[in-house]
């Protein structure tokens, strides 16, 4: 589990775009660099980002290792109805996490 | 004659893995990529833009916004794509039914000064691409 920092607004206008920040806390080894003993660190890093809005696919991201550590993405959103934004990252482990928000349409 | 070939083969395999571990991309190798990706379609300039600071003081943690001149519905993909990095590809994104916009921002690192490229893919099959050439100066660590 890893920590994960998301902002959203809470009430949205039916239609209109608005913007969701995700700062996620990941080292993205990138599998380039040796340690001390000069032995190569094993990559490790969040390959995949997808970010659905009541299930229905907002935005599918492939990230490398050139994605610098501690991730911060950003993207824009339109919904028409109330509902919860779920934003899944998967990291070289397999490993996948979910952080949700609940997003009011006024 | 079978003998013989076995030999070459395993003398190539042996070769291989002697190559240098740590290679940068070359131009060359994202052309290709870019390729790939396109195919025959036209690739023109325009409609995409790749927004990064030309001057970066360091590379670890670059600040990008790629962006498409048109409606999220008729974005299929957008690429990015490193030429100086290690590994060329950055980022790759596509776009559901309730994006807002074909618009992404992230942080990106960078090894050495180079070209950054987006290329975008559009639902009627037309690729645009845009590109920057940034100098770094405190290049993402690679070594420790």
């Amino acid at each position: 589990m890893v920590r994960v920092l998301l902002n959203v607004p809470k009430q949205v206008k039916k239609g209109e775009p608005f913007e969701v920040k995700l700062l996620i806390s990941h080292p993205m080894e990138s599998g380039q660099r040796r340690d001390q003993m000069g032995q190569p660190i094993p990559r490790d890093i969040i390959n995949s980002f997808v970010c659905t809005y009541n299930g229905e696919e907002v935005l599918r991201a492939e990230l490398f290792p050139a994605i610098a550590a501690n991730p911060f993405l950003s993207f824009t959103v339109a919904v028409q109805e109330s509902g919860t934004l779920a934003m899944t990252f998967t990291d070289d482990h397999g490993v996948a996490q979910t952080a949700t928000a609940s997003i009011a349409v006024a | 004659m079978m003998r013989r070939r076995f030999l070459v083969l395993g003398g190539a395999g042996l070769i291989v893995p002697l190559a240098p571990v740590r290679t940068h991309a070359t131009p060359a190798q994202v052309a290709a990529l870019i390729n790939e990706l396109v195919g025959e379609a036209p690739l023109r300039d325009g409609r995409v833009k790749l927004d990064m600071p030309v001057m970066v003081e360091n590379g670890n943690s670059v600040g990008m916004t790629v962006s498409v001149d048109a409606p999220v519905g008729e974005v299929r993909s957008i690429d990015v794509f490193a030429e100086g990095n290690p590994l060329p590809r950055v980022l790759g994104l596509r776009f559901g039914p309730r994006a807002g916009a074909a618009r992404f921002a992230t942080r990106i690192r960078l090894a050495t000064s180079q070209t950054v490229i987006a290329v975008a893919k559009l639902a009627d099959g037309s690729c645009w691409r845009d590109s920057v050439d940034l100098l770094v100066t405190l290049a993402a660590c690679v070594d420790d």
